[in-house]
């Protein structure tokens, strides 16, 4: 991969992580993951 | 030898750094309760059950299946953002370095056992697993409410079972009487895990990781990057024959399956190999440079002589 071409996507990547997290912060998806993580996962524990 | 030595032990302490940091919490394994603190809303970048006792942040593929298996949201931008940012930033350096789980098996293979290799085929499995079972599944599964299930976490998940499943069950005997088929298969697939990794370096990372899957796509355009100087390798082969994740870092330096260890640059016995943020072996720059020069030159003598010829 030319250097030059992988320097644009890593900046390209980065800009799209930045506005994504974002995003995703403002529309309320946070407290959707901390409601989930502190109440014991009965999936991931295995018992459905 | 000695600098090998110094290399894996430094690894090793920042592992244990990161495990340590990751899982906090250690008095709430007696107490069997889970820390609800606000830090749990953001994610660790390695793969750590939120339903540990000890866990103080939450675990990036449960958190991707919460959100879109939630009836609000159909996926979410939140942990796919961390996600890229992380992957972007240091690719599989998280599964190297900062990885609970990975710390686990690698300290599983130093267990006496008969060591085998795993047939490359394998590997994809994991993205299999990633795309089925984390991208789908929670999404079109669902309930009258609209809400799917973890299916990863659910059905496969192996370090759920041994972070949370395990310490909870033991310490909650109203939770025990619920146990059931799902249980057995989740504790099969455990023990196959252990099994796989006391035989197979990092068994779990090469075949069923999805987190590893997603950070090994973006090993190709990660800012931390292993570079190898051709002007100066010898092409002995010493890098490809350490590296236990089966990579040859000469004709793959950002494989999908490099977790960043270093060991192959520590090796080498001409420094060929660089590992780290910027590229600082100068030649392979130089290299690049005269390679996009001789191209620009070459299009450029293509265009004059058409120009000539009509």
């Amino acid at each position: 991969m030319i250097a030059k071409n992988k320097c644009r996507i890593q900046i390209v990547t980065c800009i799209l992580a930045t506005v994504f997290l974002i995003y995703g912060l403002w529309r309320g998806e946070g407290p959707v993951v901390l409601n989930k993580a502190i109440n014991i996962c009965l999936e991931c524990i295995g018992l459905g | 030898m000695i600098n090998m030595t110094k290399s894996i032990i430094k690894r090793k302490l920042i592992q244990l750094a990161a495990f340590g940091f990751t899982n906090s919490h250690i008095t709430n394994f007696t107490k069997g309760s889970l820390y609800k603190g606000p830090w749990k809303q953001f994610c660790s970048p390695g793969l750590n059950c939120y339903s540990c006792p000890a866990a103080g942040l939450a675990c990036p593929i449960g958190s991707l299946q919460a959100v879109s298996g939630s009836s609000e949201f159909q996926t979410s931008f939140y942990i796919w953002g961390f996600l890229l940012a992380v992957g972007v930033l240091l690719g599989r350096f998280v599964c190297g370095f900062l990885c609970p789980f990975g710390l686990f098996q690698e300290l599983l293979y130093k267990i006496p056992f008969p060591k085998v290799k795993l047939w490359k085929g394998f590997r994809y499995i994991k993205y299999f697993i990633l795309i089925f079972f984390v991208i789908l599944l929670p999404v079109l599964v669902v309930n009258y409410m609209g809400i799917g299930k973890p299916a990863f976490c659910q059905y496969i998940c192996p370090a759920g079972t041994l972070e949370g499943g395990i310490p909870l069950l033991s310490t909650h005997p109203e939770l025990r009487k619920t146990i059931g088929s799902l249980f057995t298969l989740k504790m099969t697939i455990l023990v196959l895990t252990i099994l796989g990794c006391l035989s197979i370096y990092r068994f779990f990372c090469k075949t069923l990781c999805p987190l590893g899957a997603i950070y090994g796509l973006l090993n190709r355009i990660s800012i931390y990057h292993l570079t190898v100087n051709t002007n100066e390798c010898t092409n002995c082969k010493k890098c490809s024959h350490i590296c236990k994740m089966d990579v040859n870092p000469l004709e793959n330096p950002n494989s999908a399956e490099c977790i960043r260890c270093g060991e192959c640059a520590v090796v080498c016995p001409k420094h060929a190999i660089n590992l780290g943020f910027k590229s600082s072996n100068k030649k392979n720059v130089d290299s690049l440079v005269l390679v996009e020069t001789v191209q620009k030159a070459g299009l450029e003598k293509i265009v004059n002589k058409n120009i000539h010829s009509s």
